[in-house]
């Protein structure tokens, strides 16, 4: 299955720093996708656009992860030349990462 | 005990108004927030304050303040805000002349002020945090540096009886941490009652963006309304516990998922969100529905706060020159390649001097670049050209938006609506000041 079936995410941004928080819709699902959605994966995704490293913080209270991407704003919201300059897309981007299915 | 209602009236500079309205008519508040300064408003501010010493305040102030004024005053609603962006004193006097024209008297309009360091930077021993370069190495290049202000001049100010408060830079979450010190008298030392105030400033400060604003995905998360979307309320009881709510009968949806979402949003270790007042801890923070639109929150704390204050640094940058061109159907993509295969040939043949340059397809890869956009197989049937480029001057700048629209006449068949921009671009970047140098100060007026 697609991470989008079970999560939701949002991006935020300061300056060339762009982070982005994977929800789980039911709390239940938040260890896998704590196993399956790791810094590796994510800063492989976005090997294009992020320069910098890629730390994830986890907050199981909410069954959430956050991922903080450094370099990763075509040198910051203020200068870049992208279209989406504050990187509010990279969202739906994570959201289409496989995950396997939940063990029946 | 005792519990205040505070409104969010604005996430941004150019947010809608009329939710700010239904605030103050139906909300049951008795606090306003608008969080309107994003980080290069305040720079582009202080270019329009040199060019006119009256100006430098937030555009869309005078509008938002005939709008709210009266249902503000009626209700014994205070209102804080940092439209003052990069002149609260110019903007205090403009709202009291609104007020007046209003026929509203006796309102007493705080400005604050000293969020402005650009001297001190200039003049001291300070380095830029992104590149640690000297501060002072920029020079004439330098357009505005200012401290992020905490609560406490804004809680001073409502002591004083302030019906509005004006600020320029101030923390986002401290203009609503402001009144819940004020109210129930918090110690500025209390960092676990900071902690709790802080989050609730964090969750409101991007007004829709947690009423279900920035969040419809349709089929997996339906809002209802976004035409009529309600901005947020929050319920506050003097020990730090707070409930998320809005306007019966708005738009939008408060639950669990959308402060799940905004809790995150623009946060780097959620257990180290750093501000002026409070270092707070919101990884142990709890959502639970309490009813239809009522999301409880609980669990946020704090620590000691940073010795030092973050400060905003604007700097002229550069100059972005742009063009845009579409085609559409038969082939439309292998015409959208061609012509970005002109322009860049252009480009070098015509000698355009550009740092950094960047062609993209909107439509096709313009948004997460090349190796994210091939999966999806079927061609669009409309493509947009689009280049854009970082030059040292205006003039170069604009040969770049030339060069895309001399397609419809040079470039592929059946090109149209060009469009090109040239633009000079102010940037920001950050310091950190010692917090005893910035010295803030408010100026009292009455309408």
């Amino acid at each position: 299955m697609k991470l989008r079936d079970i999560a939701h995410s949002r991006t935020g941004d300061k300056g060339d720093i762009s982070n982005i928080s994977v929800i789980a819709f039911d709390e239940a699902d938040y260890p896998l996708i704590e196993a399956h959605v790791t810094a590796e994966r994510v800063k492989a995704l976005f090997r294009e656009t992020v320069h910098g490293e890629v730390v994830r913080y986890e907050i199981p209270s909410i069954g959430a992860l956050n991922f903080v991407m450094r370099n990763a704003l075509g040198g910051g919201v203020t200068r870049s030349l992208a279209l989406d300059a504050h990187g509010k897309c990279l969202a739906s981007a994570l959201l289409d990462l496989d995950i396997p299915d939940r063990p029946v | 005990m005792k519990t205040i209602r505070i409104g969010s009236g604005a996430g941004y500079s150019g947010d809608r108004i009329e939710p700010a309205v239904e605030l103050a008519e139906k909300g049951d508040i008795q606090y306003l927030v608008f969080e309107c300064l994003a980080e290069r408003t305040i720079a582009i501010a202080q270019g329009a304050r040199l060019k006119d010493p009256a100006q430098g305040y937030d555009p869309l102030l005078a509008e938002r303040m005939l709008a709210v004024l009266r249902p503000c005053h009626e209700k014994g609603i205070r209102i804080i805000t940092n439209m003052g962006a990069a002149n609260p004193a110019a903007a205090a006097a403009r709202v009291r002349e609104i007020a007046r024209s209003l026929g509203l008297g006796g309102l007493k309009i705080a400005a604050l002020s000293g969020d402005d360091v650009l001297e001190t930077l200039r003049s001291g021993d300070h380095r830029i945090e992104e590149t640690g370069a000297p501060v002072a190495a920029m020079a004439d290049r330098l357009v505005s540096a200012n401290a992020y202000l905490g609560a406490a001049p804004i809680v001073e100010a409502l002591k004083a009886g302030a019906d509005i408060v004006i600020t320029g830079r101030v923390a986002d979450p401290a203009l609503f941490l402001a009144p819940q010190i004020f109210e129930f008298g918090w110690s500025m030392e209390d960092w676990d009652r900071l902690g709790k105030g802080t989050v609730v400033g964090h969750l409101l400060e991007c007004a829709g963006q947690i009423t279900g604003g920035y969040f419809a995905d349709p089929s997996v998360k339906d809002v209802a309304g976004l035409a009529r979307l309600g901005f947020p309320i929050a319920e506050v009881t003097e020990d730090g516990g707070a409930v998320i709510t809005k306007v019966a009968g708005s738009g939008g949806a408060v639950t669990t998922a959308t402060c799940k979402e905004q809790l995150l949003y623009e946060i780097h270790d959620p257990a180290a969100y750093l501000t002026p007042d409070v270092v707070a801890d919101f990884s142990q923070v709890r959502f639970v529905q309490e009813g239809p639109d009522r999301v409880r929150v609980s669990g946020a704390t704090g620590r000691r706060r940073p010795e030092t204050l973050k400060v905003s640094v604007g700097y002229v940058d550069s100059f972005i020159g742009e063009g845009q061109i579409s085609y559409a159907g038969p082939g439309a993509v292998a015409r959208g390649r061609l012509a970005l295969e002109i322009v860049r040939e252009r480009l070098a043949l015509t000698g355009v001097e550009a740092t950094e340059l960047r062609f993209d397809l909107i439509g096709v890869d313009s948004i997460h670049g090349d190796a994210l956009s091939t999966a999806g197989g079927r061609e669009p049937y409309e493509v947009r050209v689009r280049v854009v480029g970082r030059t040292g001057s205006l003039k170069e700048a604009q040969r770049i938006g030339n060069e895309v629209e001399t397609l419809y006449t040079n470039g592929p068949a059946s090109g149209g609506g060009a469009t090109k921009s040239a633009k000079d671009i102010v940037a920001m970047l950050s310091a950190l000041l010692p917090r005893e140098l910035a010295k803030p100060a408010i100026a009292f007026m009455e309408a």
